[in-house]
């Protein structure tokens, strides 16, 4: 059973009486902490976008600019989102299930986009898939153009959101182990019948939890984005470009408006984040 | 774990392998290598006159000492969060221990627009605040402000589990023996703690390495003043330096990967067998 951390101790309110005015003030100063950090930030944003009342904040959010950035930022999300899934889960199996020469290292490159900053991931895709890169003038010769243009973005998502569902689904894997595949296939189930009807399913939260830490990254991923979608001017702008951009051109109740929007994006997420987490470790813990 | 199971599938399994390497490769070793070679090719003279730039250097200085300086806090604010969240019981826990994750959760440009309008000019505690001369947005308490945010999870997540596993008898023993609540801190809990304090370090200093959207929105970008290294390199790019860009992110890419493995060994050495079969 999942075990929460504010039931797991309970502590002897008699044995500990003289140090409650340390507890309090220590509670009371990472509270203040963690308000002044973090909340106040966020209330000072939403009230920010609705200064002006709720009709500027509207007129913001539905402006033109402003619904292309946001169909574009769900567009490359989705792709994302549904590469990395299918690649995190045949990757997954591969390193849980497979043994071969290099594992080790392969394994620590899947996390290496964690360890690479946005604005570097840009200039790596850049150097590759760009107009003169090392690939990138290969696709350009046959006339596909990726840096500079929407599969750049989605590539640079992809990259930055690679690990995720990997890191997720290796360690529920790895607990469910390979017997109840076995017992399936001695039976006559097929490859694939027992990959959906019996391993899906027991990783089913760990994977869910993996797609969502994708699509909330993927949502917000900003730097990676602004240097392969180039220095044009009206380039083809994210909701996050959207964001940085109208702060550059002035246009500040823009840019206000799409944040507020993306923080709740994010909130919502928080939420599907920490519902997942909770079963993931109820289901890692059989016990 | 996978012995007696590769043989049946061995063909679909083979195949699988190499869709997965093959990808991995083009979207990580490729570029990683790509960047590796395009910075140390036009010789060692090259590399080293960009790295000898004022300007570059001046940057990653300024990464280097803002992180540094999150770094010490958010390892003390981390732990003692970590430690109120497990051992002391108040109204509306849960709500906060789920909000801890939001950093995670809010886009990098978000959060700088939210700094912003905080304590940006144009807000009542901004105009406060540089009324007295402390400017925060547009100068460097900005930018560690901005590593705080976005980096508070790491060290409160690595704590928070140990603590929790940690058994209580030996405090109670060194209370009972007459140890003051700080010795009993400083001998017992955190000798156990640190490892998990490394670890949740060691993560916020290799992502504020690397931290672009929220800072480029605090930071006001002044060359020689608030240009940290990630906006160096952005703004190289921008002027079509581009070896000087690769430079400096090879230098970056190396100290947040060094960290990174370094805190792996340590983790191993510490006994902790990451991969159970």
């Amino acid at each position: 059973m999942a075990i929460e951390p504010q039931t797991r101790i309970v502590a002897n309110p008699l044995r500990f009486r003289p140090r409650n005015v340390g507890r309090f003030l220590l509670t009371a100063t990472v509270l203040s902490w963690f308000g002044i950090l973090i909340l106040v930030p966020t209330f000072a944003l939403v009230r920010g976008a609705f200064a002006g009342g709720i009709t500027p904040f509207r007129d913001a959010v539905t402006s033109p600019d402003a619904i292309a950035a946001f169909k574009l930022t769900l567009g490359i999300t989705f792709v994302a989102t549904v590469v990395n899934t299918i690649f995190g889960l045949a990757f997954a199996v591969v390193l849980v299930r497979q043994r071969f020469w290099g594992k080790t290292l392969v394994d620590g490159l899947v996390d290496l986009p964690f360890a690479v900053s946005p604005i570097i991931a840009g200039l790596m895709l850049v150097i590759v898939y760009g107009p003169k890169g090392w690939i990138g003038r290969w696709l350009e010769a046959v006339g596909i153009r990726v840096v500079y243009a929407w599969p750049g973005m989605a590539l640079a998502t992809i990259f930055v959101t690679l690990p995720f569902v990997v890191r997720e689904v290796v360690p529920v894997l790895r607990e469910f182990g390979i017997d109840q595949d076995e017992v399936a296939y001695t039976l006559g189930a097929g490859k694939w019948t027992t990959f959906w009807r019996v391993t899906l399913p027991s990783i089913r939260w760990g994977l869910a939890y993996g797609v969502t830490l994708t699509v909330a990254r993927a949502l917000g991923e900003f730097g990676a984005l602004l240097v392969v979608s180039g220095n044009i001017l009206g380039r083809t702008q994210t909701a996050t470009l959207y964001v940085h951009d109208s702060i550059e051109s002035f246009n500040t109740e823009g840019a206000y408006a799409a944040s507020v929007v993306l923080a709740g994006v994010s909130f919502v997420m928080l939420i599907g984040m920490e519902t997942l987490r909770k079963r993931v470790d109820w289901h890692e813990r059989p016990d | 774990m996978a012995a007696g199971t590769t043989s049946r599938r061995t063909k679909g399994g083979k195949l699988i392998r190499a869709a997965s390497l093959s990808y991995l490769g083009a979207m990580v070793l490729i570029p990683l290598a790509a960047l590796g070679y395009e910075s140390v090719e036009p010789g060692g003279a090259a590399f080293l006159k960009a790295i000898r730039d004022p300007f570059a250097q001046h940057a990653l200085m300024l990464t280097f000492v803002t992180a540094g300086i999150m770094v010490v806090i958010n390892a003390i604010a981390g732990t003692a969060t970590a430690w109120v969240l497990v051992r002391y019981p108040f109204p509306g826990k849960g709500v906060v221990n789920a909000l801890i994750d939001l950093p995670f959760a809010v886009p990098t440009v978000v959060t700088g627009l939210m700094l912003v309008a905080l304590y940006g000019p144009t807000s009542v505690l901004g105009a406060f605040l540089t009324r007295q001369g402390w400017d925060v947005i547009y100068q460097k308490p900005g930018i560690i402000l901005a590593l705080l945010f976005v980096t508070y999870p790491f060290v409160v997540r690595s704590v928070q589990p140990v603590l929790l596993e940690m058994d209580r008898a030996e405090e109670e023993a060194a209370t009972t023996l007459g140890a003051s609540p700080f010795t009993t801190f400083r001998r017992v809990i955190l000798p156990t703690l640190w490892p998990a304090i490394l670890t949740g370090t060691a993560l916020s200093f290799s992502r504020a390495l690397g931290e672009f959207g929220s800072v480029v929105m605090v930071a006001g970008n002044r060359p020689l003043e608030t240009k940290t290294g990630p906006m160096y390199i952005f703004g190289e790019i921008e002027s079509g330096n581009r070896h000087g860009a690769m430079v400096v992110s090879s230098v970056l890419l190396a100290c947040s990967l060094g960290v990174l493995v370094v805190l792996n060994r340590l983790q191993q050495r510490g006994g902790e067998h990451s991969h159970g079969d």
